[in-house]
């Protein structure tokens, strides 16, 4: 085993051992820290149980539809912004600031809007994932070689055929690199809508499962997650690499 | 784009947000949109005055804004000496650099029923959780930040024959600051969400809890008053950063 395999094997053993020790250690309310083995034993067990796959499915439909009108909504603005340099400065300020505001506080608008269902995750999906995109396609498009622009123009393409034939692919790697951040945000807000006010979905079974003091589930779908949206990044990473 | 439209463009943004505004008055009182569901500006700015009557601004405000400063502090106090050593220690940055990178990507903030069962719904949860989410950035580019330094540089302290101290408070730390300070300002931002984001949703502490409240009041005038308040926050944040950076680092 190489140094850097024992570091990193050391290091989860403490921390997995240091769990275990206040888990057995009898100094939080009972059933607060399950011990591993339980937390296994729930994470295995989910699997077998239907309502994880529908909530699951509830979920996943939440942030793919959320996540398809980030990306239709945000390369237009994107290129819209980007092709018209003043509107871009314009719009700036909303933009920026928007895009750093913590989007899960607008919830409620979106629950006014389309109530309280699987709809107004989508809208808060799409909410989150729309800024990266716009922003890096807007900037994606200021960095187009003016050369190819005014090729397209000569050869008299209509605006149209501008952005599928120009714009558009050379604005691949923004598209790209906005996507994989998107699709993040995406993944989290949903969840985070679905913990908050909701009655399907897998923050809706986390916190259900708080509430109802089952402990060991509540860590075994955090862990579930936690491994679908490193797992989702990972493979977005790996495909935009290519 | 001319000189003269970048210098009117603030003006353009203003009078943009006007006809926004009045738009949505006009829709509003022409029955397109119920005053219940979207607040036009006639009701938002009068609920201002009642937030401040109710201390529904200062102090939420005051509340949130200490725990993202102890919060970025306490993952600056951690995030900058980890990256130091990361960048100093190859065999631990290769061990950790992946953890770092993955921590980076995974969504921190849903693990907060975790850290309810842990230490309940109090203020020292919301402050962890923003430190644990802002410690991630702050780390990552201190580490980019040190081993960044030009071998130059780095070089001309050893002709020099700088010691240990020397050379990290008048060669590294400099040469790294530009780099930190990039982390610094993603984890003040992510503090920031993240913050006002755990606030909402256990409904304790600052300015998201005043939104989580308002909306369960059906307060809708206020709530959104509140919501543009915190849009407020964070432009006003995002500013007073660029114009940090700019000092620290000018064009």
């Amino acid at each position: 085993m190489n140094r850097t395999r024992l570091i990193q094997s050391v290091t989860l053993i403490v921390i997995l051992a240091i769990y275990e020790g206040l888990a057995r250690s009898g100094w939080f309310y009972q059933g607060a820290i399950p011990p591993l083995g339980e937390i296994a034993r729930a994470f295995v067990t989910q699997f077998g149980q239907p309502d994880l796959y529908a909530n699951l499915w509830v979920t996943a439909y939440e942030v793919l539809i959320g996540f398809a009108l980030a990306m239709a909504a945000g390369v237009l603005f994107g290129v819209v912004l980007g092709a018209a340099p003043l509107l871009g400065a314009v719009v700036a300020p909303f933009v920026d600031s928007l895009a750093t505001t913590p989007k899960i506080i607008f919830l409620p608008i979106a629950m006014l809007l389309v109530g309280t269902g699987p709809p107004s995750k989508v809208l808060m999906a799409a909410l989150s994932a729309i800024f990266p995109v716009m922003i890096a396609v807007a900037a994606g498009m200021r960095e187009i070689n003016p050369v190819l622009i005014r090729v397209g123009r000569s050869f008299r393409c209509t605006w149209w055929q501008m952005v599928t034939k120009i714009y558009i692919p050379s604005l691949k790697a923004p598209i790209i690199s906005g996507a994989r951040l998107g699709f993040g945000l995406c993944i989290v807000i949903t969840l985070l809508s679905e913990i908050k006010i909701s009655k399907l979905g897998l923050g809706f079974l986390t916190i259900d499962a708080y509430n109802h003091y089952q402990i060991p589930q509540m860590y075994a779908l955090l862990l579930l997650i936690f491994v679908i949206a490193v797992g989702m990044n990972a493979l977005i990473t790996r495909l935009s690499s290519r | 784009m001319t000189k003269t439209s970048r210098r009117l463009a603030p003006l353009y943004s203003l009078g943009l947000l006007v006809v926004f505004g009045a738009f949505i008055e006009l829709a509003v009182r022409a029955g397109w949109i119920l005053p219940n569901i979207v607040a036009p500006p006639s009701l938002v700015f009068p609920a201002f005055a009642d937030l401040r009557a109710n201390d529904e601004i200062v102090q939420p405000f005051v509340v949130t804004f200490i725990h993202v400063v102890i919060a970025t502090a306490a993952a600056a106090a951690l995030g900058l000496p980890f990256g130091y050593f990361l960048a100093r220690n190859p065999t631990f940055d290769k061990a950790y650099r992946g953890w770092l990178a993955a921590a980076f990507a995974a969504p921190l903030v849903l693990l907060y029923p975790l850290f309810l069962v842990f230490f309940g719904r109090s203020y020292f949860t919301v402050v962890l959780m923003s430190t644990i989410v802002a410690f991630v950035p702050i780390a990552i580019h201190a580490r980019d930040a040190f081993l960044g330094v030009p071998p130059v540089l780095l070089n001309v302290g050893k002709s020099f024959n700088v010691d240990k101290i020397q050379r990290f408070r008048l060669i590294e730390l400099p040469a790294a600051v530009p780099t930190i300070f990039i982390g610094l300002r993603l984890g003040v931002i992510y503090a920031l969400v993240n913050t006002i984001g755990v606030e909402f949703l256990i409904d304790f502490g600052g300015l998201g809890r005043v939104v989580s409240d308002l909306y369960a009041f059906f307060n809708i005038p206020q709530m959104y008053a509140e919501i543009l308040l915190i849009l407020v926050v964070s432009m006003v944040l995002l500013w007073s950063l660029d114009a940090l950076q700019r000092w620290v680092r000018p064009q």
